[in-house]
């Protein structure tokens, strides 16, 4: 019995195994190659991304696909208009926009404490990051530092977060391509970091809690209880992860070798984030500009080596592990002190102030209703999100509203490496591909 | 460019003490060359302040610097408190020197138009569209300028300061509308 051969019996568990005959069936044409390279790509084990272009097709033999803009494993709204030459795919192109709100118009129109209620309702499941972006830039255009409390508190919740993102990918990257199992543990174990996160700041997303100064309020009583047992069960949660995905062989088979990114087409296109490290580039904003005294922290920076879907999997496994040392560390030398920085003109005054002292009342009304002036200039702050290298160009006139604000959004410019990662390859892949890049089409589209 | 050089080098013979060079060995070779880009520090960061006409030379200078991603294209409208209207800024990273640098140009009231950087940085491709469609900056150049956010049949560019905010009629139902 040749390894090309199929068996086809069928046999009821529980009943005597029959003895198994070969049959021919489904290997006609898979026997006919000799040297098992078709066969190796049949069953995915090799998938190159050089499909010889068939010079002779018509240009009425290729269809042009249109996916989206709500398929439901396109991760929101995005759209695909795929050409396809069979199954193969040729081109790509990527629409976006379906979910534009404006949010850079709307953040010229808030004054600078309110924007970050805008700017975290941009990457949905990296909130904190973007609440952090916009606060350092305009920290750095007020000139002021936080306390260190203040800065460990973010990168406790900034570094969580990124858990519950890096969470949120496994989960749909498992779903889009079968594992639906994968899906119902990641968010699981997301949502045990999200009750941590409503425990402190109130809501389990778009919180508001990073603000220009510190942050919103200490952390909670019992925090340190909570974080223990997320770390605590994490590992053990990871390592089923690997059960249910690294042992099983279809997961391997249809990520290893899939939507393949070169370093080059990487830094060309602008690629940051975990895309970028799984082509071996040794990126990472934490370690090459640190924000938010992260130096402190002894972490890894997980890299791939083929830049394909398996790798991002892999450095996003990785990078939940490193978050979780960070955590830990911080847990244990969190400094005590003030959450937010001794500045009137810029935090507001404590509740107790209020009823006693005419002056915390004015500010508190000045705060609230005018906010503060910061003095003009501009500056770019860039932190490094789930996604990808997430900065804020913030413009100032020297009034209370930002003169302009931009974000430079991760998944925007990650979008670009989709046609390429995409393009001839197989039409299955698709999903696979769309997954590991992880975009967020409210970080798209804002 | 070549009708220029010789009024260059006669304001540069007037300015040589007052231009001022970045102390970073790798900015200062980008710099040095070109004599109408100046240099300036904002909050610590670098800007290299671009003519027009040199946007194009200058990027491909710093890719040749070892600025090897362009990270972001944005524009900034300064309506009438410049003379030129538009700001173009684009954000490079240069990640083997762990460097960055803001290069901005500017762009003219009426039919502002910037070279494109899409030959030097693929990257800029989303990100020019993106100022294209928000502020109506023409990239010369550039292989796919369309809108990308807003829909193709929009009137204006949104993110002008003259483009005011307000409500759009939303229509849910035909015999009733909602404005």
């Amino acid at each position: 019995m040749s390894d090309d051969t199929k068996t086809l019996d069928v046999w009821v568990a529980g009943t005597e195994e029959p003895e198994l005959t070969p049959t021919d069936e489904g290997a006609q044409e898979i026997a006919i190659d000799e040297s098992g390279r078709r066969l190796d790509e049949q069953f995915g084990r090799v998938v190159e991304d050089d499909y010889v272009f068939d010079d002779e097709a018509e240009e009425d033999e290729r269809m042009i696909l249109n996916m989206g803009p709500q398929h439901p494993s396109t991760h929101g709204v995005l759209r695909l208009q795929i050409e396809l030459e069979g199954e193969i795919i040729r081109r790509t192109k990527p629409i976006i926009g379906y979910l534009h709100t404006g949010m850079e118009k709307t953040g010229e129109q808030l004054n600078f404490s309110q924007g970050g209620t805008n700017v975290t309702r941009m990457d949905y499941l990296a909130p904190f990051h973007n609440e952090l972006a916009y606060s350092l830039a305009v920290e750095r255009l007020l000139g002021i530092d936080v306390p260190p409390r203040a800065a460990a508190i973010r990168v406790l919740l900034s570094e969580l977060n990124r858990c519950s993102s890096h969470l949120v990918a496994l989960a749909t990257n498992g779903m889009d391509i079968g594992a639906i199992s994968m899906m119902m543990y990641g968010f699981r174990e997301r949502e045990q970091i999200l009750a941590f996160f409503e425990k402190t700041t109130g809501l389990r997303m778009n919180h508001n809690f990073i603000r220009p100064g510190g942050v919103a309020a200490d952390l909670p009583p019992g925090w340190k209880d909570d974080v223990a047992a997320i770390i605590e069960e994490f590992p053990r949660r990871l390592d089923q992860y690997d059960d249910l995905l690294e042992n099983n062989p279809i997961w391997v088979a249809r990520t290893k070798g899939v939507g393949v990114l070169s370093a080059e087409e990487a830094t060309g296109y602008g690629i940051t984030g975990p895309t970028l490290r799984s082509t071996g580039v040794d990126w990472d904003i934490r370690k090459a500009f640190p924000y938010s005294g992260i130096e402190q922290y002894e972490f890894e920076v997980p890299l791939g080596e083929h830049g394909d879907v398996y790798d991002r999997y892999r450095i996003r496994v990785e990078e939940i592990k490193q978050s979780l040392s960070i955590v830990e560390q911080v847990m244990d030398t969190i400094p005590k002190g003030d959450f937010r920085v001794d500045d009137r003109k810029v935090t507001p005054p404590p509740r107790a102030r209020i009823d006693e002292s005419m002056e915390a009342l004015i500010h508190h009304f000045k705060l609230f209703t005018e906010g503060y002036k910061v003095p003009a200039g501009e500056t770019y702050v860039a932190v490094e999100s789930p996604r990808g290298e997430l900065g804020c160009y913030l413009v100032s006139d020297g009034g209370a509203n930002p003169y302009r604000m931009h974000t430079r959004a991760p998944s925007f410019a990650n979008l670009q490496a989709l046609p390429i990662a995409m393009a001839d390859s197989l039409m299955a892949d698709t999903v696979a591909t769309i997954a590991s890049l992880d975009p967020v089409m409210g970080d798209v589209d804002r | 460019m070549t009708d220029d050089t010789g009024a260059v080098e006669t304001e540069e013979a007037v300015e040589v003490p007052k231009r001022s060079l970045p102390n970073n060995e790798v900015l200062k070779g980008l710099f040095e060359p070109f004599e109408d880009v100046s240099w300036g520090d904002s909050l610590g960061q670098d800007v290299a302040r671009v003519p027009n006409e040199r946007w194009l030379d200058f990027a491909t200078a710093a890719k040749g610097a070892g600025f090897e991603v362009c990270v972001d294209v944005t524009v900034v409208d300064w309506m009438r408190s410049r003379p030129d209207r538009f700001e173009v800024v684009a954000n490079l990273l240069s990640m083997q020197h762990r460097l960055r640098l803001r290069m901005s140009t500017t762009a003219p009231r009426l039919e502002p138009t910037v070279a494109s950087l899409v030959p030097v940085w693929p990257g800029a491709n989303f990100a020019e569209r993106e100022a294209y469609d928000m502020f109506g900056i023409v990239f010369e150049g550039h292989p796919d300028l369309t809108r990308i956010l807003m829909p193709d049949e929009w009137e204006g560019h949104p993110l002008r300061k003259d483009f005011g905010v307000g409500a759009v009629p939303v229509q849910f139902k035909e015999s009733h509308k909602v404005s």
